[in-house]
């Protein structure tokens, strides 16, 4: 609206840099996490997420081969190797042999050993261990390094958290169940709503007008005051913690917002459609399912994609609801708590748990962002 | 029986239930009870139509009676009363409340609740309304726009992962990997902050999060607000001479005032119910209780249902003025 009246506002480019920084703000925590899913738990525990990208400076320790690979070279003991494995294009700039002086020596430099003998490393990571006597002991030098190492990233988070069956921390059997959790959870509510916005909408009673302001109450109840007596109910009738009742309570929690969306898209349809279907002979059960419904598509799309990020979010249904003492049938939100509680320093495995339970609302959202953004302007109580 | 199978039968039985129940009810009521043939036809027309909408209505009022009407009063029950052990329960009038009064952990959740409640709709809807009117103006106004909507897809316990990075604390020898405290240093900071366990402003760094998240939602509503706009107001502004801050504050903000304050209440609840956030980063602990995290604690962790319940009716009570103000809107808006 800037060019309204041919004047042309000059501050334009001071729009595109507030913009540019509040997006880079708000994009900046979920990249935080991205990016550290992606690095090894060296990398992530020495530097920033933000100096990815760049070679960082690290402290390593490392261990020469044991004394059982010492060759004898004319009177001298010799372990001889690599500190970094192939491929692996670190720079040492120091080095040292004890853990009270890590940095004592310039990378190319000798260091005498403690248990006598002396030790040389290059700035590749060969090192040559030369004694008089033989090495004694069974376990190798330790090599304390500073190193320049390359940006690395790696998928061995993701392979861990999702494929490795000794991860007690295995996501895989909490995503299943997730989406156990939540595609019935999904579809019940949205045809339940949508026979009852339809008698909302196009049937003519008494008290309907009542029913609607009841709705637009229910819409606002805290779901809090349903944990109680809800589990006293499941308890009673038998179906305890378990699915049936996590579909059953996401149903009816549902319900509310879905009636209401449904209800204000399908008074919105033409009247002259539905009267005409009524003149010539359609029952109210064949115009809601052969024109009502699939007219209704982008409120039922709306509605779809609210019930899945919800049930797929929710922690608190699924702690009451579903998730019993031996913890068979856990979710992934209540994973990842769980994590944060014992593992909170464990970052690769936080972040890739995060990011695998993230990454399917976040593939839902950027598909069908549209549906999303009509739900929110239709479902805002006006 | 696998949990998937098992999800799978229940979406045949719960979709072929309920058309099943629709399409067979429908039919006794025309087939069979009111059949429109006969010397009653025209009767059984009109007694038909007058019951089939309750035909389309009945599971969805049973659901809604049921896991949400049914619970308030229940709720309300249970808090005036106590269990006994071995089953079985007692009428305690106040009591409970009277107990959770005593209680300053239940001040403290009060107390940040209504820190929450003024903090996180203002901020959010601050920054949606500025989102929304610098990306109306601009050509990737969109992308912008989907970017810092994009948390609304998160959920809370995730978000709680992403900003704990934020705030995460090394000792001081090492390198930070907390963007905060890598911020805070490099400006000069003295040594790194354990920035969730500081009383008070620690409630700040989890309302954070969710203004972060409410943003969008605000960006969104109100981005539709302005765009509604009628061009005319505005022109004729530009033409009497305002320069654009004036046109924002005394010519567009007026005209959205209503989508304001709908955008204001809806987090509003939002932040109410505020739990997951809580649970996940501090529990709580550092004084940051909330209500619906108090709540949570008394009920499952100390068994207390009483004064669980109680505090379930104090959010109730928190939450009244909004419903009564909403279903007031919606019936003006119905006549």
């Amino acid at each position: 609206m800037d060019n309204i009246a041919g004047k042309k506002s000059g501050l334009t480019w001071a729009v595109h840099l507030s913009v540019l920084a509040l997006v880079l703000l708000w994009l900046f925590p979920t990249a935080g996490l991205l990016v550290s899913s992606f690095r090894t738990t060296d990398q992530i525990a020495t530097s920033g997420w933000w100096k990815a990208a760049f070679p960082s400076e690290q402290n390593l320790i490392l261990r020469a081969a044991s004394p059982d690979s010492q060759v004898q070279e004319g009177n001298l003991y010799v372990i001889e190797g690599d500190l970094f494995a192939p491929g692996q294009d670190a720079v040492i700039s120091a080095f040292g042999v004890s853990s009270r002086a890590i940095d004592a020596f310039q990378a190319g430099d000798t260091a005498p050993l403690k248990k006598g003998g002396e030790v040389q490393v290059t700035a590749q990571g060969h090192y040559r261990m030369t004694n008089s006597e033989p090495f004694s002991g069974s376990r190798g030098q330790r090599i304390f390094v500073t190193a320049t190492t390359p940006p690395e990233f790696t998928l061995d988070n993701y392979r861990n958290v999702l494929f490795d069956p000794q991860n007690s921390e295995g996501m895989a059997s909490a995503f299943f169940n997730t989406l156990t959790v939540t595609i019935p959870a999904t579809i019940i509510p949205i045809l339940v709503a949508a026979f009852a916005a339809y008698a909302l909408a196009w049937m003519d009673f008494p008290g309907r007008a009542l029913l609607i302001a009841a709705i637009v109450g229910l819409l606002v109840v805290p779901l809090q005051l349903a944990l109680i007596p809800l589990l006293k109910f499941h308890n009673e009738i038998g179906i305890g913690k378990g699915y049936l009742g996590v579909w059953m309570a996401h149903t009816g929690f549902g319900l509310p917002l879905a009636i209401y969306l449904l209800r204000n898209y399908m008074v919105g349809l033409p009247r002259d459609i539905i009267e005409n279907a009524r003149v010539d002979g359609a029952s109210d059960f064949q115009i809601f399912v052969k024109i009502i419904l699939p007219l209704s598509f982008p409120a039922l799309a709306s509605f779809a994609i609210f019930q899945f990020l919800w049930t797929w979010n929710d922690l608190l249904v699924a702690l009451v609801f579903l998730i019993d003492s031996t913890g068979d049938t856990t979710v992934m939100t209540k994973q990842i708590v769980e994590l944060l509680g014992t593992r909170g320093g464990n970052w690769e495995i936080l972040a890739t748990s995060a990011f695998v339970s993230i990454a399917v609302p976040l593939g839902v959202f950027f598909a069908m962002q549209k549906y999303l953004v009509r739900g929110l302007l239709a479902g805002s109580v006006k | 029986m696998h949990p998937a199978l098992q999800g799978l039968i229940t979406i045949i039985i719960g979709v072929g239930g309920c058309v099943g129940y629709f399409y067979f009810s429908n039919q006794l009521l025309d087939k069979v009870l009111f059949p429109a043939r006969g010397k009653n036809a025209g009767r059984n027309i009109n007694r038909a139509e007058m019951i089939r909408p309750w035909l389309f209505l009945a599971p969805a009022l049973l659901a809604l009676g049921l896991y949400l009407a049914y619970p308030v009063v229940e709720t309300l029950r249970l808090s005036l009363t106590e269990r006994l052990p071995g089953g079985g329960s007692r009428f305690v009038g106040l009591d409970n409340y009277r107990q959770m009064a005593n209680e300053p952990k239940f001040w403290e959740a009060l107390k940040n609740n209504m820190l929450w409640l003024l903090v996180v709709p203002a901020l959010s809807t601050a920054f949606g309304l500025l989102a929304a009117q610098l990306t109306d103006r601009i050509r990737w106004g969109n992308i912008a726009k989907s970017l810092i909507f994009m948390p609304m897809a998160i959920s809370f316990v995730g978000a709680a992962v992403i900003w704990k990075l934020v705030y995460d604390t090394r000792p001081i020898d090492q390198e930070q990997i907390g963007v905060l405290n890598a911020l805070y240093l490099w400006f000069g900071g003295e040594s790194p902050q354990t920035w969730l366990t500081i009383p008070f402003w620690n409630n700040f760094f989890l309302m954070a999060v969710l203004v972060w998240i409410q943003t969008g939602f605000a960006m969104v509503i109100l981005s539709a607000a302005l765009r509604g706009i009628p061009e005319e107001t505005i022109e004729a502004a530009i033409l009497d001479g305002a320069n654009p801050f004036q046109v924002f504050f005394r010519i567009k903000m007026p005209q959205i005032s209503g989508t304001i304050v709908v955008v204001w209440t809806t987090i509003t609840i939002v932040v109410l119910k505020v739990f997951d956030i809580v649970f996940a980063m501090t529990n709580g602990q550092w004084e940051t209780q909330v209500l619906a995290n108090y709540m949570f604690d008394k009920l499952f962790r100390a068994n207390d249902w009483g004064v669980g319940s109680a505090s379930a009716m104090v959010i109730m009570l928190l939450v009244t003025p909004i419903l009564v103000w909403n279903v007031y809107n919606a019936r003006k808006e119905m006549r």
